[in-house]
C-alpha cells in the first residue's frame, strides 16, 4: 500500500452540482440498444478531461486518462449507460401501439405508467382496463404484456414507428437525504465514473468504459474490455436493496444489501467470483480511510463485470455497487451517502494502487 | 493412481478459489513439466514440449474447482445463511457436512417446509456450526465451504466427493508422467470456475491460442436402477464424447479418437450426454475456432456428495490420451 | 449466372446437420468458386469466399454471413430393432410423430419417426405431446442389421423432397437457412463483373443453429468493419399473424435493434427506397437470434445488419419461402456492396461517432 496518506477531507464529495448532472442523466432516455442521449451528455462532460475518446461499433465511450507515472497500472472502470424499457413493435392504429420489454421489467410494474416514446419523446400511457370490468378471477393473475398497450392518444396516430424505444417518465427529485428516479441503476453508475474522470487519480492510468447493453447480457462491456486490456477492472453499478417489509415474520435474511450501508462489495454473483485480491485491498482501503461499506450477499444477478473477467487471457476485477431500492421499475430510491461513499472508496482505492496487487497469483 | 485420486479429492477448491488445489497439483506435476504458469483467473497452464514438424499445439484441460457453497448472512441465532456455488442439487443437502475454507465445519439443515415432503427452497437452509449469535459466529459472509465425505475404497470401484473433476485432473497428471516423446507441444490446463459455468477455459485458451483441443471430464451414466437415457456405462472404458448439451465435438476430432482407440487396442465406448457440458464447449469457439473433442471418464451420482468411479476407465483414459498426443495428429 | 431454383432446390435435397455441413458446404464452395477470387475453410468448417477489391493497398471489407447448418436428429441408442434419437438444433417434439426422415448409418436408411402409443405410456402422460424420449424411429430392419448399420451418434434428416408451389413459392426442408445462402449466391452473381472498392467475403457458417459458434469463430478470424447476416424469418400465416411475422412476396426484412447498428437501417432503407424494393422492418428488441448476434459482440465489436426472409413454418419439415424475396435480398446486398466506396465507412458512421 502507498506510504501517502490522505485525509477523507481530499476525497471528491457529492454536492449540488454531482446532483443537477444525476438528474439530467436519470431524466434522459436510453434504453438498450438506443443509448444516444446519455452517450452525448457523457461525452459533453468528460470530454475536456480525456486525453483520448472514443465511440466504438456498439456506441460504448471509451475514455483514457494518461498517468504522470512510469508503467502505471492501467484500471479500467466501468458503469453502463442502458436502462430497461421497450420497443415499439407494432402500430395497432388509433394512437395504439404494441411493444416488447426491454430489460428485466416484472410485468406488475408497467400497468398503469405514464411513458415517453419514440425520438420526439412523446408521453403516453401503458393504460389498464377499469377494474369494474374485469372478469371474475381475474383480478387473481398478473395482467399480461401481451394485452398492455402504449396508448398516445387519439391524435398519437402514426406517430412513432415500430423499431422506436421507450420508456417510464418519471421525473427525478431529491428527497431529503434519498434521490428518487427512474434508471438510477446504473445512472448513479454513470455520475460516479463522470466524477472519477474529472477528479483521476494521476497515478494510475484510467481506462473508462461508460458501456451499451448491459441490461440485455453484458453485450457492451465485453467489446470494450477487450479493446482497453487493462490490468484490472472495477464495475461501478446499482445493486437491488431489499431492506423492506417482509411476509413471513421472521429475520430478513435476504436483503442483498442495505441502505445507508455505505458501498456494496460484490463476492461472488451469478456471472462472477471476485478477484480475492481486489476484494481484500477495497476492504483496506475502506477501513484505512473510515468509509463505510458492505458486502452485498452472495446470489444471483451480475454486472459488466461478469463479462469483464472473462476477455483475453482474463481481467482481475470486482463490482461495487451503490444500493437501490425497487430497481427496474418506474422509480428507484437511493441515499445520497452511499453515492457519496461509493465515489470516496473507488476514489481512494485508485489513488491507492500500485502494481504490486498483481504481484502474487490469485488467492 | 488411486492414492493420487483420493489426495486431489480430499482438498478443498470450490470455484474461484482453487488455490489450494493448485499448488497440490503444480508440487505433482513440476518434475514433469518445462513450464507452469498461473494466469490472472488462477488457471493452472503446464507446458511439455516444442511444437516439431508435424506437430501441433495441443491443449488438454480438466477443472480444479468443485462445487460448495457461500455464507450469505449470519442470523441473529448464530445459524449460518448460505448459497451454492455451481450446480449443488438442492434435494442432496439436508444431512450434508460442510467444511469451510478457515477449518471450521457445520451440518446442513432447513427450516420446516411449507408443504411437507416438498424440498425447500435454498433461503431455508442454514447450516449450524454450533454457535448462538453473530458475535461468536466462527464464520461471516463471503466464507466457503465444500461438501465433506470420507473417500470410500471398494476395490475398482470407489466413491468419493469432487471426483467431478479432480479424477480427471488425475488422469492428465498421469498422462504427463508417462508420455515420452512428441512431436507435439503439449499443453496440460488445470482450469477454474469451470462450475459456475465455464469460465477459466475461455480465458486459458486464448492465452495458449491451441491448434487442437481436448477436456477431459466426466460423464454421467445409463446403468443405474431405473435409467435408460444413456449409452454410457461404468467400467466399459473412456468414453469418447460426440456431443453433449453444450457444444458439438469436431467429427474429424471423434474419428481420429476413435480409430486410435481401436488401433491401440483401448477399451472404449461412444458418448453422447443430454445434460451438462465441459471446457470443451469454451476452447472450440476461442478466437478463430478450435477443433475439439473430450475424453470423459463414466461417473455416477454426478454433483452428489458421493459420486463412484472406476478405476480402470480412468486407466483406459489415460492410455488413450497418452496414445494420442504421442504421435503426430493428423485430422481427416 | 446460377438458376436460382435447381440450385435451392439442391442446396435443400442435401444433409448438412449442426455441425455435420460437409455435404451442403462442397455444393456451396463448387457453385462460389468461379464467383470469389479467393475460397477457404475456417478452423471450425465455415466457408470464406473473398472478392477482392481492385487496386492494391488496403481496403475496407464487409463480410455477408448465412449459416448452412440445418436442424435434424441423432442416434443416441439402437436397442431391440428401435432407434431413439435427441434433436440437433431447436425441433418441436409435437411435430415429429409420423414424419418420414432418413438416418444416416453405414448407408442411407429410411424410416418411420413414431411415438409411444398412450396404452402404453405411463397413465399421467397419455393423451400428451411426445417428449423426444418418447420418441423411435422404425426402419422396418431386423435388430441385428439395425445393430451392423446404425450406431451412437449418427445422424438423421427429413426425408421430404422439395417442391415448387403455384406463384414462385418452394417448400421443404432445411431452407432455414439455404434459403439464405441462395440470396448470398444471388449477389455474388450480380457483383460478379463489377469492380469493388470494398473486399467482399462471403461466409456460409457452420453450427448457428447450435450456439453461433461458426459466425462467432469465422468474425473474429476476418475482423470485418461491416458484417450483415442474412437469415430467414417468420413468414406470415397459420398460427404466425402478430408483428413478428412478415408477409410472403412482399420483400425482405431490415432488422431493427440491440444487435443491430442504427446507422446501418438508415443506410439500408435508403438503398432499397432507391431501388423501389419492397421491404419490411423487422423489430429485434432484445437479440436477432441470428448470427448477427455472434458476429456483434466479437473482439472489440462489429457493427452488425440483419436481412430476414420471410418464410413459413419454421424448423418444420416442410418451410415455405418465396423465390422472390430470396432475389430481392440478394439484389439488396448487390446494391450496397457496389455503392461502397473508400471513405463509405467515414460517411456511414459520422453521425453515431459525434
Amino acid at each position: 500500500m502507498s506510504p501517502r496518506t490522505s485525509s477523507p477531507t481530499s476525497l471528491p464529495k457529492i454536492g449540488p452540482a454531482q446532483i443537477a448532472l444525476l438528474e439530467r442523466l436519470s431524466n434522459a432516455i436510453s434504453v438498450s440498444g438506443d443509448e444516444r442521449e446519455v452517450r452525448e451528455i457523457v461525452i459533453k462532460e468528460v470530454k475536456p478531461h480525456a486525453d483520448d475518446l472514443s465511440v466504438d461499433a456498439m456506441g460504448n465511450v471509451l475514455v483514457i486518462c494518461k498517468s504522470t507515472a512510469r508503467n502505471p497500472l492501467r484500471v479500467m472502470l466501468d458503469a453502463h449507460m442502458d436502462e430497461v424499457g421497450f420497443m415499439i413493435t407494432e402500430d395497432d392504429g388509433d394512437g395504439l401501439y404494441s411493444f416488447e420489454v426491454i430489460g428485466g421489467v416484472d410485468e406488475r410494474q408497467l400497468p398503469g405508467k405514464p411513458v415517453l416514446v419514440g425520438k420526439e419523446r412523446l408521453p403516453g400511457v401503458i393504460g389498464a382496463k377499469p377494474i369494474h370490468l374485469a372478469e371474475k378471477g381475474e383480478l387473481h393473475s398478473p395482467i399480461s404484456i401481451s394485452s398492455l398497450r402504449v396508448d398516445l392518444g387519439p391524435a398519437g396516430a402514426g406517430k412513432v414507428s415500430p423499431g422506436e424505444w421507450g420508456t417510464f417518465a418519471t421525473r427525478f427529485q431529491r428527497a431529503g437525504a434519498s434521490l428518487m428516479g427512474k434508471a438510477l441503476d446504473d445512472r448513479l453508475g454513470v455520475a460516479t465514473l463522470i466524477e472519477l474522470v474529472k477528479h483521476h487519480p494521476e497515478n494510475i492510468e484510467l481506462a473508462a468504459a461508460f458501456t451499451v447493453q448491459e441490461e440485455l447480457g453484458l453485450r457492451g462491456a465485453k467489446i470494450a474490455a477487450t479493446t482497453l486490456h487493462p490490468d484490472l477492472a472495477f464495475a461501478i453499478d446499482s445493486t437491488p436493496a431489499f431492506d423492506l417489509p417482509s411476509a413471513a415474520k421472521k429475520e430478513n435474511t435476504v436483503y442483498n444489501c442495505k441502505l445507508d450501508g455505505g458501498p456494496a462489495i460484490y463476492l461472488a454473483d451469478a456471472g462472477t467470483i471476485s478477484d480475492p485480491r481486489l476484494i481484500r485491498f477495497l476492504e483496506a482501503t475502506a477501513a484505512k480511510f473510515g468509509i463505510p461499506y458492505q458486502f452485498r450477499q452472495p446470489g444471483g444477478g451480475g454486472t459488466d463485470a461478469g463479462a469483464i473477467h472473462k476477455v483475453l487471457s482474463g481481467i482481475p476485477t470486482v463490482s461495487i455497487s451503490i444500493p437501490g431500492r425497487y430497481a427496474h421499475s418506474a422509480v428507484l430510491m437511493s441515499r445520497i451517502s452511499d453515492w457519496q461513499n461509493t465515489l470516496q472508496l473507488v476514489y481512494a482505492a485508485l489513488q491507492d494502487l500500485t502494481p504490486e496487487i498483481l504481484a502474487s497469483v490469485r488467492k | 493412481m488411486k492414492e493420487l485420486i483420493q489426495k486431489l479429492c480430499e482438498i478443498p477448491g470450490p470455484s474461484g478459489h482453487e488455490n489450494a488445489i493448485r499448488e497440490t497439483i503444480m508440487k505433482e506435476v513440476a518434475p514433469h513439466a518445462d513450464s507452469m504458469e498461473v494466469d490472472a483467473l488462477g488457471n493452472l497452464i503446464v507446458r511439455k514440449g516444442k511444437k516439431g514438424k508435424d506437430g501441433m499445439r495441443i491443449l488438454m484441460s480438466a477443472h480444479m474447482d468443485e462445487l460448495g457453497i457461500i455464507v450469505t448472512h449470519v442470523d441473529k441465532k448464530g445459524f449460518v445463511r448460505f448459497t451454492t456455488i455451481g450446480g449443488v442439487f438442492i434435494r442432496y443437502l439436508a444431512g450434508s457436512r460442510v467444511l469451510f475454507l478457515n477449518g471450521v465445519r457445520g451440518a446442513i439443515n432447513h427450516e420446516p417446509a411449507e408443504e411437507p415432503g416438498k424440498v425447500p427452497p435454498i433461503e431455508d437452509f442454514f447450516i449450524d456450526v454450533g454457535a448462538s449469535s453473530p458475535a461468536d459466529c466462527p464464520v461471516k459472509v463471503g466464507d466457503l465451504a465444500v461438501f465433506e465425505r470420507p473417500f470410500i475404497d471398494n476395490g475398482d470401484r470407489f466413491i468419493s466427493k469432487a471426483l467431478d473433476d479432480r479424477a480427471s485432473c488425475a488422469v492428465l497428471i498421469e498422462a504427463l508422467r508417462q508420455v515420452k516423446q512428441s512431436p507435439n507441444e503439449l499443453v496440460f490446463l488445470f482450469s477454474v470456475q469451470e462450475e459456475v459455468g465455464v469460465r477459466g477455459a475461455i480465458t486459458a485458451s486464448y492465452s495458449v491460442d491451441p491448434d487442437l483441443g481436448i477436456a477431459i471430464d466426466v460423464t454421467g451414466t445409463g446403468d443405474t436402477p431405473g435409467n435408460e437415457k444413456m449409452e454410457v456405462a461404468l467400467g466399459n472404458g473412456a468414453a469418447i464424447k460426440i456431443r453433449d448439451q453444450g457444444m458439438l465435438c469436431d467429427p474429424k476430432v471423434v474419428r481420429w479418437m476413435r480409430t486410435t482407440a481401436e488401433k491401440a487396442g483401448i477399451r472404449h465406448q461412444m458418448e453422447i450426454l443430454r445434460g451438462g457440458t465441459t471446457d470443451a464447449y469454451q476452447i472450440q469457439v476461442n478466437r478463430a475456432g478450435v477443433p475439439t473433442g473430450a475424453i470423459s471418464i463414466p461417473c455416477r451420482y454426478i454433483h452428489s456428495p458421493s459420486e463412484m468411479a472406476d478405476i480402470r476407465d480412468l486407466e483406459n483414459s489415460v492410455q488413450l490420451l497418452v496414445a494420442l498426443i504421442s504421435e503426430p495428429v493428423y485430422l481427416k | 449466372m446460377t438458376e436460382l431454383t435447381p440450385f435451392l432446390k439442391k442446396l435443400i435435397s442435401l444433409p448438412g446437420l449442426s455441425g455435420y455441413e460437409d455435404p451442403v458446404r462442397d455444393v456451396i464452395r463448387e457453385t462460389w468458386q468461379p464467383l470469389v477470387d479467393e475460397i477457404s475453410e475456417s478452423k471450425l468448417g465455415s466457408l470464406h469466399g473473398l472478392r477482392r477489391a481492385a487496386g492494391s493497398g488496403k481496403h475496407h471489407s464487409i463480410l455477408l454471413a448465412a449459416h448452412m447448418d440445418a436442424i435434424g436428429l441423432m442416434v443416441t441408442s439402437v436397442e431391440d430393432g428401435w432407434i431413439r434419437v435427441m434433436q440437433v438444433g431447436g425441433l418441436d417434439t409435437r411435430i415429429l410423430p409420423g414424419q418420414l426422415i432418413t438416418v444416416h448409418g453405414q448407408r442411407e436408411l429410411p424410416g418411420i419417426l413414431q411415438m409411444i402409443p398412450d396404452r402404453l405410456q405411463k397413465k399421467s402422460r397419455a393423451g400428451s405431446p411426445p417428449e423426444i424420449t418418447d420418441l423411435f424411429i422404425d426402419t422396418g430392419l431386423s435388430a441385428r442389421e439395425l445393430k451392423r448399420l446404425v450406431k451412437l451418434g449418427d445422424l438423421i434428416s427429413f426425408a421430404q423432397l422439395p417442391f415448387e408451389m403455384p406463384g414462385g413459392v418452394l417448400t421443404g426442408h432445411s431452407l432455414d437457412n439455404r434459403a439464405s445462402i441462395a440470396a448470398l449466391t444471388v449477389c455474388l452473381d450480380e457483383i460478379h463483373r463489377t469492380s469493388l472498392d470494398w473486399n467482399v467475403w462471403a461466409v456460409a457458417t457452420v453450427q448457428e443453429e447450435t450456439g453461433l459458434a461458426g459466425a462467432k469463430t469465422s468474425a473474429f478470424e476476418l475482423q470485418p468493419d461491416i458484417a450483415v447476416a442474412i437469415d430467414v424469418t417468420f413468414g406470415k400465416g397459420p398460427g404466425s399473424n402478430d408483428h413478428r411475422a412478415f408477409p410472403l412476396g412482399k420483400g425482405p426484412t431490415i432488422g431493427v435493434g440491440a444487435n443491430i447498428h442504427p446507422a446501418l437501417v438508415e443506410h439500408f432503407k435508403k438503398a432499397a427506397d432507391e431501388m423501389d424494393m419492397p421491404y419490411s422492418i423487422e423489430t429485434m428488441p432484445k437479440s436477432s437470434g441470428t448470427d448477427g448476434m455472434g458476429m456483434q459482440v466479437t473482439a472489440e465489436g462489429i457493427p452488425v445488419m440483419v436481412i430476414g426472409i420471410p418464410l413459413r413454418y419454421m424448423h418444420t419439415p416442410l418451410e415455405m419461402v418465396a423465390l422472390k424475396d430470396i432475389q430481392r435480398a440478394g439484389r439488396l446486398l448487390a446494391r450496397i456492396i457496389t455503392r461502397l466506396e473508400a471513405d463509405s465507412m467515414e460517411k456511414i458512421f459520422a453521425e453515431s461517432k459525434a
